[in-house]
This record gives C-alpha cells, structure tokens and sequence, in this order.
C-alpha cells in the first residue's frame, strides 16, 4: 500500500510538480484556443463557399474535407514538423501544431456548419433576397444565425475533441500539460505528475462535457 | 410596370412555361387562377428572378431585369414578395423583421427605419406584437408581419404567392382584408390564390393558366360568368 502511495500519490513530488503542471496546463489552453478558433473561422468559410456551388471550387474544398477527415492527426501532427522541413518549412512546436490542430478541427466545424445551413428552410433565404438583399447579406443576417442555434451542441463537442487531442503535442515536443508531465515523470522517477496532470485535464474537461450535454438537452425537440 | 414577353421556364426536359406573354399597368391587381401544376406560382417567382427564366424578357418599368447587367438586389426592392409559407425571419423580433431590409439593403438610418416599420405594422394591425419573436405568433399573424416587411421597402409592385394556402380558415380574411385595402390604395399588385371569391371581388384582371399556358384572360366578370374556352369553364365549374 505504502508503495503504491508513494508511487502514484507522492504529496511531496506532486506539490513540486504542480508550478511546471499549471504551466502545462496553460499551454494547452493556448494551444486548444487557438486551434479551436480558427479551426471555427476557416470551417466557416469552407461551409459558406461551398453553397455558392461553384463546381470547381467544391471539388477543391471536398477534396480538402476527405483529406483532413480521413488523416490521423498523429501522422499529420508528425509530418508538419518533422517532414515539412525538408521541404524547406520549418515550423516552431507552437505554430505547428496550431495549424495541425487547425486544419483538421477546420474539416469538421465546416461539416456542422453545412448540416446547420442545409437545416435552414429555403423560405428564408428566398425571402431574405426577396426584400433586396445580396447572398452574403443573407447569410450573415439570416441563415446563419439560425444555422448557428443548430451547431452549438455538435460544434461544442467538436472543441471538446481538439482540446482532447492536443495532448498529441507532447510528441513535438511542445510543452503542453502531457509533455510537461511526462518530463516531470522522467526527472523525479516517479509517476505521481501523470496523476496530476490527468486530474487537471479531468478538471477542465468535465465541465465542458456537462456543458455539451446541458446544450444538447436544451436543442433537442421537447 | 411590367411587361412579360415570351418567358419560358424548364426544368430539365419538362417545359413548365411555354412563352408567356402579359402585362400589368400601374394600379392594376391581377390574379393569376389555375390548378395545380399550371405554373402560376412559377410565373410568379420569375418576376422578381426567385427563379431563373429560361428565356424571354420581363421588362419592370421598361427595364428588361433578364439583361445580364441588370441590378437585380435593386431591382427587388421594388418588388415586394410575400409566399404561401410566410417566411418571416424566426430569428429575430417583429420589428427587426420589418427594419432588416431598410437598414442593410436600402441603408435607412434605424430611428428613420423604425418609424417606417412601426407604419406598416399598424397597417396590417400587428403593432401590439413589434417585440415578439414570430415562434408566438399564429399563421395569420406571420403573413400580416411578412406582408408589411415586404411594404416597409416601398415597393411599386406587390406579389403573392398563395398567401393564404397554408392558414387556418379562421386566419384567411384578415390577410385577405389587407391586401383588399392595398388594392384599394392602388398598389400594383400580381396575385397567385385560389380564392375565387377574392378574385372576384378585388381583381382588375384574371389570367387562368393550364399547363405553362395562359388559356384565357379578362375581367372577373367575363371570366366567372362566361369563360370562352372548355378548360376554364371545367376548372372554374369544379372550384366555384
């Protein structure tokens, strides 16, 4: 019993542990920040351009899509920083994996937000170019705000995700909450900071998953 | 105001419309009769280009909007469209869905739009709701919001699109009574429905149309009491 404490809840180990873990953890909230608000920015983009039904441009962003929906991001994580240099482009950890995270987060939000607009009746966009307004008016003011009620609770679940996988950093060597505690591990020989960093991922996790729930509940037709 | 010449619409190999031509003067309610799958509605949403023609010309106050140049988001403001399923914006306020044209289309300041809005409102008796969002209102209720959001832009021509197909019966008079009172004003005013007793009673005019054609027209009079041809008498038989 002793052992297992003072393996796996070493007090004194995981109280020196905890500045560099906060650090960590900090990291990892910028990282999934970023990621989650461009990957939301440009997945909106991708939604809004392929309902013009440009033929050319569809092909491009499908292709887009599929691409970045069937990559794992281990592999694509992995080829941008360690691949993309000897194409002469070397990226930092940080920028790295923001656009890694970015560019598959970005397939995903631009799928939700195409189901949201598909969900929009075709009233309103007629109606809305009916009292004179241009297709972007439209869109901005009426087909996407209510495509937008629709998305919140996939669109939640899909911030989730990418807050989840940034733990795949820790093999850029960015020094996110993963990789911070795995360094901690390997310097005091002990795994007592893993305990501590999954309590810290736990703590900011849960309540987004409550929240992602509470969301769907609330959307879903009574 | 407008002239409509050779227009034809298909969809894929199915002519819907085979060469229309009507006009309609200034002031002048015309309904379009005819059953199901005659291409009124059709008709209708090609002249403010919902649906894109396949061929001929629709001249709006002597400018043809078929021409590839034509400013057609312009060209819309004068024509005020309201449908068969309201379409009223559920996303925001009454008014905000009578002031969302004037501010982002035509540009109007929001106290000037507002004022404007709030006319329109009391015009078809929806004023006491200016701050609900449409989820409270009734069928009735959401067209009379679409018809004065369609009137908040000014327009010189009024079009409908079966406004009263999808109300309860109860609702259709009140629609019903508005557009009698815009005609009364002299509002232009192209009219799809299938209340014949409206038609009677309000139209200048009567176009039947039957298979993308139009079969016959003239004043209610004439068509109701002695329609020339076999298919308009067989088809004002079965709905009178």
């Amino acid at each position: 019993m002793d052992e297992l404490i003072h393996a796996f809840f070493n007090w004194p180990i995981l109280k020196e542990s905890m500045p560099l873990l906060i650090q960590g953890l900090w990291v990892t909230i910028k990282l999934s920040f970023f990621s989650i608000v461009f990957g939301i920015i440009l997945g909106l983009i991708l939604a809004v351009l392929r309902t013009l039904n440009v033929k050319l441009l569809n092909f491009f962003i499908v292709i887009y899509l599929d691409f970045m929906r069937a990559m794992p991001l281990l592999v694509l994580l992995v080829f941008v920083y360690y691949a993309l240099p000897y194409l002469g482009i070397t990226l930092k950890p940080y920028p790295a994996g923001i656009l890694t995270f970015t560019m598959i987060s970005s397939a995903y939000v631009a799928e939700i937000f195409r189901s949201g607009i598909e969900a929009t009746p075709k009233g309103q966009m007629e109606a809305a170019r009916s009292i004179g307004m241009n297709y972007f008016q439209a869109m901005r003011f009426i087909i996407l705000p209510q495509a937008l009620k629709i998305v919140i609770p996939p669109l939640t679940n899909n911030s989730i995700n990418v807050l989840k996988d940034t733990s795949l950093a820790s093999v850029i060597a960015l020094p996110e909450l993963l990789k911070q505690a795995q360094q901690i591990q390997a310097w005091k020989a002990n795994p007592t900071p893993l305990i501590g960093a999954t309590l810290l991922y736990l703590l900011l996790l849960i309540p987004l998953v409550k929240l992602a729930n509470k969301l769907e509940k609330r959307m879903s037709p009574k | 105001m407008i002239q409509v010449k050779n227009l034809q619409k298909k969809f894929k190999d199915i002519e819907v419309l085979n060469g229309l031509n009507f006009g309609v003067s200034s002031g002048e309610v015309v309904v379009i009769i005819g059953p199901s799958g005659s291409g009124k509605s059709t008709t209708l949403r090609c002249l403010n280009r919902l649906e894109e023609p396949s061929g001929g010309h629709i001249y709006i106050e002597g400018k043809d909007i078929m021409d590839p140049k034509a400013n057609l988001n312009k060209m819309r403001t004068n024509l005020g469209m309201v449908f068969q399923s309201f379409n009223v914006f559920p996303n925001m306020k009454v008014i905000d869905n009578v002031t969302i044209g004037l501010i982002q289309v035509k540009k109007t300041n929001k106290l000037e739009a507002i004022k404007i809005a709030e006319e329109m409102l009391i015009k078809v008796g929806m004023i006491e709701k200016r701050d609900s969002y449409p989820d409270s209102l009734s069928g009735g209720q959401m067209q009379r919001v679409a018809i004065a959001r369609a009137l908040a832009m000014q327009p010189k021509i009024m079009l409908f699109d079966e406004p009263t197909s999808a109300l309860d019966p109860e609702m259709v008079d009140g629609v019903l009574n508005i557009m009698k009172k815009l005609a009364s004003e002299g509002m232009t005013m192209v009219i799809v429905t299938h209340e014949m007793g409206f038609a009677r009673d309000v139209a200048d005019r009567v176009i039947f149309m039957d298979n993308g054609f139009i079969v016959e027209e003239g004043p209610p009079s004439q068509m109701f009491s002695s329609p020339q041809h076999e298919r308009t008498k067989s088809f004002l038989e079965k709905v009178l």
